[in-house]
């Protein structure tokens, strides 16, 4: 027996490959998913539930799943807007998998749901990593979080197809500095798209349904450095390809079925789960 | 904390792979961490080791290996460690990056086999057990 097996299997490949289907089914039946991420407080709900509100005065059919470590309030907020609402409790995992969403939407989600907003988990590390099927990313960060924000949490800001800056009222009273927040956003993620909403008064809403209706209609949506690699696979997407890592262990063993160590194999296929049977 | 989900879908497919070589104990699994994956090595390690226990991996070492993020501009045609914050823009003409050429990995690169456990090789098997 070989005495070693060179995997190179994504850790993510099963969250990646759940993610795809859910991508496809949903978008064959007509609707979008939108994933919508920040740190705890930020103002996602508030925001949300006026989208939603506007969706439904315009008559587009809109849904919303919010998660949450614990509590149903959030649900209650934007169940206030008309809109289907459904809240996710993960029992203290800190972010959404597809597969749970997935399972979620299970005889709920109306048949004809044109944008599914997801709220996810507060919280701007693990989120990032995981791909829930979305077609648009947003992330936010409210004004009174600091400027070097896009900095600290270079994934999720990298990986976001639109920024939103909320809470944009206060701003001057906790001297937000937004020339300095668009450049350190611009230096994680050039070319995103970054705008600046006030749930309070109202400014910058319908931004996000534009967008997300844009997105649903097939228009170009902005495609992060973050998440080009060659084989352009797309935001979740682990592969460093040709990243020209070498070991530096010198382990040297031989693969039976003749292949080198040094990883030039790369760009197979994401969800490539198997691992290389030697002879 | 994600590191532990990160944790037990590495266990997941190297207890798949141990299956399918019939491999009886792991002694390590090496990780390609790229800078930019947003994951904690030393938190992964933790979990890792709770993880593994009672299954084919006890014991196994972690051995994860951090992947440099680099970038490559288009015009200029150079190549440029992004850094930690990153800036993917060229810092030779101020161009984004046109791709990330590494930095986002998430991958188990490689494992190495480790002796067959006492407990299985303790008997002679009787064909009707296997
Ligand atoms: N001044 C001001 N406050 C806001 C605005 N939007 C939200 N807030 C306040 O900020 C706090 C958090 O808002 P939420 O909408 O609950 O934030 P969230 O991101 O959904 O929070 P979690 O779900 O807990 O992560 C609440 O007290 C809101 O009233 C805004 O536009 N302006
Ligand atoms: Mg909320
Ligand atoms: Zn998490
Ligand atoms: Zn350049
Ligand atoms: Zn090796």
């Amino acid at each position: 027996m070989c005495r070693s097996v060179d995997l190179r299997t994504q850790v993510l490949a099963k969250n990646d490959a759940t993610a795809e289907r859910l991508r496809a089914r949903l978008t064959a039946r007509g609707t979008t998913v939108v994933n919508l991420l920040s740190s705890p407080g930020s103002g996602k709900t508030e925001l949300l539930e006026a989208e939603l509100a506007l969706a439904g005065e315009r008559g587009v059919p809109v849904a919303a799943l919010t998660a949450d470590l614990a509590t149903e309030n959030d649900a209650t907020r934007l169940a206030r807007s008309g809109a289907p609402v459904r809240q996710v409790l993960t029992d203290g995992l800190c972010h959404l998998e597809a597969a749970m969403l997935g399972g979620h939407l299970e005889g709920w989600l109306p048949a004809d749901t044109r944008l599914l907003f997801v709220e996810n988990v507060g919280n701007l590390v693990c989120p990032a990593s995981y791909d829930l099927g979305e077609s648009l990313r947003v992330v936010l960060a409210s004004v009174t979080e600091g400027e070097d924000k896009p900095l600290k949490y270079p994934t999720a800001f990298g990986l976001a197809h639109l920024v939103l800056v909320t809470k944009t009222d206060i701003a001057e009273a906790v001297g937000f500095d937004e020339a300095a927040f668009r450049a350190h956003v611009e230096r994680v993620n050039p070319g995103v798209e970054v705008r600046l909403t006030s749930a309070r008064t109202g400014s910058g809403i319908g931004t996000l349904l534009e967008r997300a209706l844009a997105a649903a209609g097939g228009a170009p949506v902005h495609t992060p450095v973050m998440a080009r690699t060659r084989a352009d696979h797309g935001q979740a997407d682990g592969h460093g390809h040709g990243h020209g890592h070498e070991h530096a262990d010198g382990h040297g063993h031989e693969h039976a079925d003749g292949r080198g160590h040094g990883h030039a194999d790369d760009e197979a296929p994401r969800a490539h789960g198997h691992a290389h049977q030697h002879a | 904390m994600h590191e532990m989900s990160l944790a037990l879908a590495v266990v997941d497919q190297v207890e798949e792979a141990a299956r399918s070589h019939g491999a009886e104990s792991v002694a390590s699994v090496r990780l390609h961490v790229g800078e930019l994956a947003g994951v904690v090595p030393d938190a992964l390690s933790f979990c890792f080791g709770l993880a593994c226990a009672g299954t084919v991996l006890e014991g196994a070492e972690l051995i994860a290996e951090t992947v440099p993020g680099r970038a490559r501009c288009t015009p200029c045609g150079g190549e440029w460690a992004v850094g930690m914050p990153p800036d993917l823009c060229c810092p030779d003409c101020g161009t984004p990056a046109e791709d990330l050429l590494s930095g986002r990995e998430l991958r188990i690169a490689d494992v190495h086999w480790g002796a067959p456990r006492p407990a299985a090789t303790g008997r002679p098997r009787v064909p009707e057990e296997s």
